[in-house]
């Protein structure tokens, strides 16, 4: 038996894990399908607690530039939002890159363009991982596969945010948000003291320091090019030491499903439905869309004949397996969209259309 | 083991709960769970329903296709799901409603007739509880004991006076569930 675990939605797990993580502030709009983060943070009332302030803004323009606010001041800041919404906040996420600013942003993908519909979809990744806003600059994406994954990656996701200066996003989608699973949590987390706030914050200028100034804006084009040329810099290092993944069945794998989130578990059914058909399949998870898992796809070119993208979009992630591989074998991508969630047979149909034949 | 069930119904009837004390109780006896509703549109429609799978293993897919078991309470969902069911799996049904009776015979077909039982008892809302107690009746995968410690999890403290009448209703479903053989059917 085991009494630790409760049963909840990925949506409310991450709201939970986000008190647990020490976090100052959230700051939000509500849209479908994922409510239930603010409605959660309402009933569990953490400026009680922890004093964490949790605010209903008035538009999701206005909730980011809170988070620009927040960030600024040191304070640990999330929004979450879908799609749409998400959209909304693009400019006030680039002024927060550009500010280099740790902010956590959790978007939980409904089906586009558009208002599109609620569905669960995975169309927000060329948003998400190539920017999204104006700009040359980067997300550190994480893709929770799982409710306990929802929970896990929100104290993650504000290491990392402050580790680097940068915002981080959490792109879940509809399914994730809306399912119930078992999900164990880690104890809270104290919030930052005032001695603990990072010495770049904004917190009021001391006779011994110089001032901290915060901003996005350079007119000196050299120096700008030199704060890129450090924007850049920090992408790198992220490559170097933020990759994510998970490999199931790869190791005597022929062809190989790459798939993230809520298509990540499908495949994995898909996985155990080949193999029971006699065909030799394995999953590739990248869990950081970006920093993107390049090097250990293209390890796997030596011995799979085949890669098989699955997204729930007309075909985002594909590309970036494509470059991974370098040519050397083929990818194709399987994709279903407007919120329709593809079947563990239907991919296993593709994937033998597709490379086996028959 | 692994069940992979679909509950299905009208929004009201208690399909979502019923699954979510399902898995409930699946956790206290040790298992992985999942629960998988339909949201949205779909819902506001009048339909609900929801994938619940339990199982000794970590659970790959939350969403499928195809059943070990359905549950169903209105036509709308014996149309939509009948065919979803594994061959060799379980179909239990409430007769209330239903005009189109399960034709198949490659499935096992059970009826219990939860909506008139609840009418008989002090709420009408032990339906959904008639049904999983009947459903438990010829799919034990979970222990009486563990149910009800999932139904005690998952009921909010000021309705635990309510839980032996659930108990009761769990009972009743166990007891008033028949088989039915389509091909004796006229």
């Amino acid at each position: 038996m085991d009494e630790d675990f409760v049963l909840m939605k990925g949506n409310e797990a991450l709201a939970e894990a986000a008190i647990r993580s020490g976090a100052d502030g959230y700051f939000g709009y509500p849209i479908t399908p994922q409510s239930e983060v603010m409605e959660y943070l309402t009933a569990a009332k953490p400026w009680e607690h922890t004093g964490m302030v949790v605010l209903q803004a008035e538009s999701e323009v206005a909730a980011i530039n809170m988070l620009y606010g927040g960030a600024g001041a040191g304070k640990r800041v999330m929004t979450s939002s879908s799609s749409p919404g998400i959209s909304l906040m693009q400019e006030g996420i680039s002024y927060i890159a550009g500010a280099e600013l740790p902010v956590v942003i959790v978007n939980v993908v409904r089906g586009g363009p558009g208002l599109g519909t609620i569905q669960p979809s995975q169309s927000d990744y060329f948003q998400a991982t190539k920017g999204g806003g104006h700009g040359d600059y980067h997300l550190l994406v994480l893709a929770p596969a799982s409710v306990q994954e929802m929970a896990d990656f929100m104290p993650l996701a504000f290491d990392l945010a402050f580790k680097y200066r940068n915002p981080v996003m959490v792109l879940s989608d509809g399914a994730i948000g809306q399912m119930m699973e078992k999900v164990k949590f880690q104890p809270q987390r104290p919030r930052m003291t005032d001695d603990e706030l990072p010495g770049w914050a904004t917190t009021g200028k001391k006779p011994d320091r110089e001032r901290n100034i915060i901003t996005s804006l350079d007119l000196d084009p050299y120096r700008q090019e030199r704060f890129n040329q450090k924007l850049v810099e920090k992408y790198r290092k992220m490559k170097e030491e933020e990759v994510r993944y998970e490999m199931f069945q790869c190791e005597d794998a022929e062809y190989v499903f790459v798939a993230y989130g809520t298509s990540s578990r499908i495949c994995q059914k898909s996985v155990q439905l080949a193999r029971e058909r006699g065909i030799k399949a394995g999953l590739f998870r990248p869990i950081s869309l970006f920093p993107f898992p390049e090097n250990e796809i293209e390890a796997l070119t030596s011995h799979v004949k085949g890669m098989l993208s699955v997204e729930m979009s007309a075909g985002q992630m594909v590309e970036d397996v494509r470059l991974s591989v370098h040519g050397k074998i083929p990818v194709e991508h399987y994709g279903r969209m407007g919120g329709v969630i593809p079947t563990p047979e239907e991919i296993v149909d593709v994937l033998i259309q597709k490379f086996i034949g028959g | 083991m692994t069940e992979e069930i679909i509950i299905a119904g009208f929004g009201g009837q208690g399909v979502l709960s019923m699954g979510k004390i399902l898995c409930y109780s699946g956790v206290m006896q040790g298992k992985e769970v999942s629960w998988m509703p339909s949201y949205g549109p779909e819902m506001r429609g009048g339909t609900a329903n929801v994938t619940v799978i339990i199982s000794d293993e970590r659970i790959s897919s939350p969403i499928l296709n195809s059943y070990d078991s359905a549950i169903i309470l209105n036509q709308q969902s014996m149309d939509k799901f009948e065919k979803t069911v594994k061959p060799g799996g379980i179909l239990l049904y409430d007769g209330n409603g239903i005009s189109r009776h399960p034709s198949r015979t490659d499935i096992n077909i059970y009826r219990a007739d939860g909506a008139e039982e609840a009418a008989k008892m002090e709420t009408t809302r032990t339906f959904n509880m008639i049904m999983l107690g009947a459903f438990l009746k010829i799919k034990p995968i979970v222990e009486l004991d563990n149910v009800i410690k999932g139904l005690k999890k998952s009921l909010p403290e000021r309705y635990h006076h309510l839980l032996p009448l659930n108990e009761k209703a769990i009972h009743r479903g166990m007891e008033i569930i028949q088989e039915i053989h389509v091909a004796e059917k006229v």
